[in-house]
């Protein structure tokens, strides 16, 4: 009794010990060559496919939200002339990341995840195996690789459409002024603000993919395992992305100090 | 030339159920075993075992001097290329047709120019009888056409040994027969070692030179097709002639109840033991022995009426 409490307590340890494991050997499958062009780019285009659009109308309401919970502080501070800087800060440095980690996660991830979970089950995995090829440098590296490329991008076009969405929301319904608004962009926000927001993507995408691989290709008893698989793959990746979002801003702000307008 | 598998104290279990446990065996180089076993006795656990997909909890298996068992990760995939499998259900590459799927192993470790390899994988989807359907994706097809697609996959680097998972679940009768055909001209023309799990009784009275049975978590036996087929071992002799009377029920094992009950019904007598399948060409195979020899070595007497040559087959109650 004492030994299945404990172990039961302990799985989850095991787990991340499994899936930290088949992160090192995906590490290891990206310097075997030869490299997976062609997986690479099909995969690239897969993801970005079936990313892109969410993102997008994702992208326009956060940004609207911001300008309208910053715009109505600032305007209580009386600091008008900020707005655009902190709409900007706050899209580029939190609304894109998290926007780029929740469809990563959700359509890129459960993608992954179904997509090997069902290589699985039918057998095509060991079946490559058998055949000699090893399926992480064959299946894997290209889609880890493939998602971070696609994270990258989504996070850009988050902070595009975000600053966009929120110029036209501040401009046309709260009555800011469009100079004002552009004029303030760089009061605050700096331009390390954009590579933490790159960097936050990159990692995002990494762990997407590698949580999404593992669950996939670890899938078992049949469709309704592969169901399970994407299923715990998603919520897996929400929570260690929203850990990971909350340390890597912890740092941000301890190596690079904010600026003073 | 056909490469010998040597089995030793193999187990293997999932958590705390034991699959099966102390298998131990010889699959002699060249040579057509076939084993069988209930639903669900892990044969195909087995298979995936001597390829090295599943780690067993102990015991070896020894292949060119190589244990599978306890080698790494390279020489496994240096090992394997001498193995060609056909999995349950084919296994083919979804993304891929069947040209595709076939020709890959050949554009993976061969460097044949694609009209080389155009010409292999015709010749295999031929042997399979796949022609015009080169096109078609795995998803597209049935699924006898599938394992055909996989044994043509299978064969396509000439294996040293070759493994089938129910090569014939899921095909007719008439294809059934044309597969086993298949089985025992390509064993005589490339000679290589065959292993066939399957649950065709007439499979497995006529194809192989040598019988496993798995069951009840070990092996119960494994040897010489005519010593299987005229042993009196209850369990033995219930699987091979399909008879309902016999230790093995619905599940797995009849309970004590139903065995009393049986205890004095009279078992019906063993069927002849059938001719082994030749060779078409007619020229016998190298791993062939005589018909009736094991029984005349090991002083056993066949059931009557076995080795007939225009013996009808009968497979028991
Ligand atoms: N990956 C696995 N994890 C846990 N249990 C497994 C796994 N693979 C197989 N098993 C169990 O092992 C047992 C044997 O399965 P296996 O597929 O080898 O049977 P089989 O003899 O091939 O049956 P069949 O004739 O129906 O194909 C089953 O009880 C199955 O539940
Ligand atoms: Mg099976």
């Amino acid at each position: 009794m004492a030994t299945l409490t404990s172990s039961r307590a302990l799985a989850p340890i095991g787990t991340a010990g499994k899936l930290f494991a088949f992160g090192l050997d995906v590490g290891r499958g990206l310097f075997r060559r030869p490299f997976q062009m062609r997986e690479f780019i099909q995969q690239a285009w897969f993801i970005a496919s079936v990313t892109i659009i969410p993102t997008a109308l994702v992208a326009i309401p956060f940004g609207a939200v911001i300008a309208l919970q910053v715009g109505g502080l600032i305007k209580q501070f009386g600091a008008q002339s900020f707005t655009g800087s902190a709409a900007v800060l706050a899209v580029v440095r939190e609304a894109g990341p998290i926007a780029t980690s929740l469809l990563i996660a959700g359509a890129g991830g459960s993608a992954i995840a179904a997509d090997l979970g069902a290589r699985k089950i039918r057998e095509e995995l060991d079946a490559m195996m058998v055949l000699g090829i090893d399926p992480i440098q064959r299946l894997v590296v290209p889609r880890v690789l493939a998602c971070m490329l696609v994270a990258v991008f989504l996070n850009g076009l988050v902070s595009v459409v975000g600053v966009a969405g929120g110029y036209v929301f501040n401009v046309v319904l709260q009555d800011g002024t469009p100079g004002a608004y552009l004029a303030s962009f760089t009061a605050l926000a700096q331009l390390p603000d954009l590579w933490q927001g790159m960097a936050k993507a990159l990692v995002f995408g990494l762990i997407a993919a590698i949580v999404a691989s593992y669950k996939g290709m670890n899938a078992n008893g049949g469709p309704k395992g592969v169901g399970d698989a994407v299923n715990e793959s998603v919520v897996i990746t929400f929570m260690l992305l929203f850990v990971v979002n909350f340390v890597m801003s912890a740092i941000y702000f301890q190596l690079v100090p904010p600026k003073t307008g | 030339m056909g490469v010998e598998i040597k089995v030793e104290d193999l187990s293997k279990s999932f958590g705390k159920q034991l699959i099966w446990g102390d298998v131990t065996l010889t699959v002699p180089a060249g040579e057509i075993c076939v084993m069988l076993g209930p639903s669900g006795t892990g044969k195909s656990v087995f298979l995936k075992t001597l390829i090295g997909l599943l780690k067993p909890d102990k015991g070896s298996i020894v292949i060119e001097g190589t244990d599978i068992a306890s080698c790494s990760e390279r020489d496994l995939y240096e090992i394997r290329k001498l193995f060609g499998v056909l999995f349950q259900d084919g296994a083919m590459f979804g993304s891929m047709n069947l040209y595709d799927n076939v020709a890959f192993p050949l554009r993976e470790h061969t460097k044949k120019s694609e009209s080389e390899v155009r010409d292999i994988v015709m010749e295999k989807m031929d042997l399979v009888g796949l022609i015009g359907a080169e096109d078609k994706l795995p998803g597209e097809i049935s699924g006898g056409m599938r394992k055909r697609a996989g044994l043509a996959r299978a064969l396509v680097l000439d294996p040293e040994i070759v493994l089938f998972d129910e090569p014939d679940s899921g095909l007719d009768p008439v294809r059934t027969s044309f597969l086993n055909q298949l089985i025992v001209d390509l064993n005589a023309q490339i000679d290589a070692t065959f292993l066939i799990v399957t649950h065709d009784i007439n499979t497995a009275r006529t194809v192989p030179d040598n019988i496993g049975l798995l069951y009840h978590r070990h092996l119960a036996m494994f040897g010489p097709r005519e010593m299987l087929l005229s042993s009196e071992e209850p369990v033995v002799r219930q699987f091979l002639n399909a008879q309902r009377v016999g230790p093995i029920g619905m599940s797995e094992e009849k309970d004590a109840d139903e065995l009393a009950a049986e205890a004095d019904q009279e078992l019906p007598p063993l069927p002849p033991i059938p001719m082994q399948l030749e060779p078409s060409n007619g020229i016998p195979r190298r791993s062939q022995r005589e018909p009736g020899e094991w029984c005349r070595e090991n002083g056993i007497t066949p059931p009557p009426g076995s080795f007939d040559q225009n013996m009808t087959m009968t497979t028991g109650a």
